[in-house]
């Protein structure tokens, strides 16, 4: 053999080694997707299996006692992120855990996580049709368009979709409202507070998440009228590195208790680090900094998720609606109170959380003005989910303005 | 003041992960290899760190095993392009996108892990001065390892004679083969040791900085380290700078950000990235200077006899 053809050889056994690295990078990613679900998937990232805990409900139908010649109602759930983020989907497959151990056999779910928030969503909605599922969750707002679209095919499929705002005859919205577990984690925040300066790290300026700013700011300003708030963007829902620089430059601000409108926990950890407090964010994260945490504001999507289900079951579903559920319908709590909170903020805590289950408080109420002055809601007057959908101010006692708010 | 000194200190700790991936990598180009798979590799030894400094609680360990794990990932990168001569670019990538999965796979039972609380580090006497105290004196050890790292590789490089043998083979490889030298093996040190490096700045991010570990967690920071050896023709005292010159900025962005300052937060997003990208094209804006300093035979393969 000459050398050249040696030397060819070799290259070509290089290439194909690189394929090999390269696809098995690959496969070991599709693995990441399928091994968080139960055994029998494929190595799509579609999984029409049941959930381990409900495994041994739905795992011998056949034999159920009463069963008539009705299968169960397929259930299926697309996660923006993986089921372990510990975060924002990890509540959301709580939920659907939840639903299978309170429906048993009469429902059959299953779940794609990291399904991206481009055209592939679609992709991963029509195959979960195809598997024979009549509810579909998105549980994100860059399904909308491709859930609108697949939904406009798909007449005989219920879709139901988080956080949107588009709806058809067969596809739904719902929401929590999670302004009011910031609005509970800032009276905690204003009084501990000893510098008077809270500091938060906000993801991306719409008007979710300034609503929660301004919320976590007049909690605050509830019990300490002194409190000013600092924020920082990082235009980003998830990047741990920028969160963390993001709460170290709010803690060399002077802010000693900081809060997240970001997916990890790495804001609660640089507090913890620094001997400052944070809270938890969608889900309880007080294992992650024992010391730092204040309390977590979490999502609780079992209420709304059993309902969703049941109205499916019952053939009571109707498109086209919209749902906010908090405090009052148990969608929103604020859990895990520390010690360390004096014994009088935590009453304060637990008398607005009985004043919104019962719905004699009321959070946005007028007068509101927003810190360059103007009033933005009448004394007296009530705001509605039209304003609180729309808010791109902040309230006084915030520092700075919403970024690209002046352009309007 | 203080919100000075404290600024200071965050650029440094900031600077720090950056400083040891990017004179890593500026090792593997001297000797003209380019590893585009640095944000895989910091990802795996991110993950190699953490659950080592799960399991043994000892951060040095942590950072020991985030070296070994580089170690080996590049060692494989280094087999495919020095002996087999795979293309670099195809490779690095390659290695990018494995290193993404691997880790996201290593690393799932590890998402709801933590560690324990962090001991805080300051140096005995010099911590208490006023101001340059809490600026430069509090930091990790590793903050100062890397300043030490810096000032030894650029040693290395221009007053050992290893140093010499190796830029050698970064310039031409065909001149050090015909004196002697085995070109390729010294490939592949370049290569293990700089993967090493990287894994390092990988563990400092899961253990040190953000104290936790989640899939994708380096968020582009080994690309950014790949753009710095560049920017900063790949002269470590300028890596250094540049580190510290990109810490700084996003550290300085974020604390106008909290004072309220009337420029919009994506512009300030913006300002690190322009601001390492002005500074570094400015000091190396003398071509010669450029050509000089860049490895002749960066990115091609070579073929011994």
């Amino acid at each position: 053999m000459t050398r050249t053809a040696t030397r060819t050889l070799l290259q070509l056994a290089g290439a194909s080694i690189v394929a090999i690295a390269a696809l098995s990078g690959c496969s070991k990613e599709e693995k990441t997707t399928t091994t968080t679900t139960p055994a029998g998937t494929t190595t799509t990232t579609t999984t029409t299996t049941t959930a381990p805990m409900a495994a041994s409900a739905v795992a011998t139908p056949a034999s159920a006692p009463v069963k008539s010649a009705s299968a169960p109602l397929k259930v299926a759930f697309a996660y923006v992120g993986p089921v372990g983020d510990g975060g924002w989907t990890f509540a959301h497959d709580n939920a659907r855990k939840a639903v299978e151990k309170h429906f048993g056999d009469k429902v059959q779910t299953s779940f794609v996580e990291k399904v991206p928030e481009a055209a592939d969503a679609e992709r991963v909605f029509r195959d979960m049709a195809g598997q024979g599922n009549k509810l579909i969750f998105g549980t994100t707002f860059g399904y909308m368009e491709p859930m609108l679209k697949v939904a406009a095919d798909l007449k005989d499929v219920k879709f139901e979709h988080a956080t949107g705002y588009k709806q058809a005859d067969n596809m739904r919205t719902y929401d929590s409202r999670t302004y009011e577990g910031a609005y509970m984690a800032g009276v905690i925040a204003g009084g501990m507070t000893k510098t008077n300066t809270l500091g938060v790290v906000g993801s991306v300026p719409i008007p979710e998440v300034v609503r929660n700013i301004n919320s976590f700011t007049m909690g605050a300003q509830s019990v300490n009228p002194n409190v000013k708030t600092k924020v920082v963007w990082v235009n980003e829902w998830f990047n741990p590195p920028k969160e963390t620089e993001a709460a170290q430059s709010l803690i060399n601000g002077g802010a000693d208790v900081l809060m997240q409108n970001t997916d990890s926990s790495a804001v609660l950890q640089t507090a913890g680090k620094a001997g400052k407090y944070a809270f938890g964010w969608d889900s309880d994260m007080t294992a992650y900094a024992p010391n730092a945490h204040l309390a977590s504001a979490v999502i609780n999507w079992v209420p709304y998720y059993i309902n969703a289900v049941q109205d499916a079951l019952d053939g009571t579903w109707k498109g086209g609606g919209h749902t906010w559920w908090g405090v009052k319908e148990g969608a929103i709590d604020i859990v895990s109170i520390s010690e360390k909170v004096p014994a009088d903020v935590k009453t304060k805590v637990e008398t607005v959380k009985a004043g919104l289950k019962a719905g004699t408080f009321v959070i946005w109420k007028g007068p509101i003005t927003s810190n360059d002055g103007k009033e933005m809601l009448a004394a007296g007057t009530n705001a509605d989910d039209k304003f609180l959908g729309g808010i791109n101010f902040f309230v006084k006692g915030v520092e700075g303005k919403v970024p690209g708010a002046e352009k309007k | 003041m203080d919100q000075f000194a404290l600024l200071v200190a965050a650029t440094l700790n900031s600077g720090t992960v950056l400083a040891f991936a990017a004179l890593g990598l500026l090792i593997n180009e001297r000797a003209g290899i380019v590893n585009l798979g640095a944000e895989g590799i910091m990802l795996v030894a991110a993950i190699a760190g953490f659950a080592t400094a799960v399991h043994t609680g000892n951060d040095w360990l942590a950072f020991g095993a985030g070296a070994v794990a580089g170690a080996l990932l590049a060692a494989a990168f280094g087999i495919l392009v020095i002996w087999l001569n795979t293309n670099q670019y195809a490779s690095g990538l390659a290695l990018s996108l494995f290193g993404a999965g691997l880790s996201a796979f290593v690393g799932i039972r590890y998402t709801q892990e933590k560690l324990g609380e962090q001991r805080s580090f300051s140096i005995p006497g010099l911590a208490d001065l006023p101001f340059v105290g809490p600026a430069l004196f509090r930091q990790h050890p590793m903050v100062y390892l890397a300043i030490a790292l810096t000032i030894a590789i650029a040693w290395f490089l221009y007053r050992s004679r290893a140093g010499l043998v190796l830029r050698a083979v970064g310039e031409s490889p065909e001149s050090a083969h015909a004196l002697g030298y085995p070109v390729r093996r010294i490939r592949l040190a370049a290569v293990v040791v700089g993967g090493a490096l990287c894994g390092v700045a990988g563990a400092y991010i899961s253990v040190v900085y953000t104290h936790l570990w989640v899939e994708g967690m380096t968020a582009g920071k080994g690309w950014i380290a790949l753009a710095l050896t560049t920017f900063a023709t790949w002269r470590p005292a300028r890596v250094l700078l540049g580190a510290y010159l990109f810490g700084g900025v996003t550290m300085l962005q974020l604390q106008l950000q909290g004072e309220g300052v009337q420029i919009s937060s994506q512009v300030l997003t913006m300002l690190p990235y322009l601001a390492t990208i002005v500074v570094l094209v400015l000091i190396s804006r003398n071509a010669s200077f450029i050509r000089v300093n860049m490895p002749a035979s960066i990115g091609k393969p070579f073929f011994p006899g």
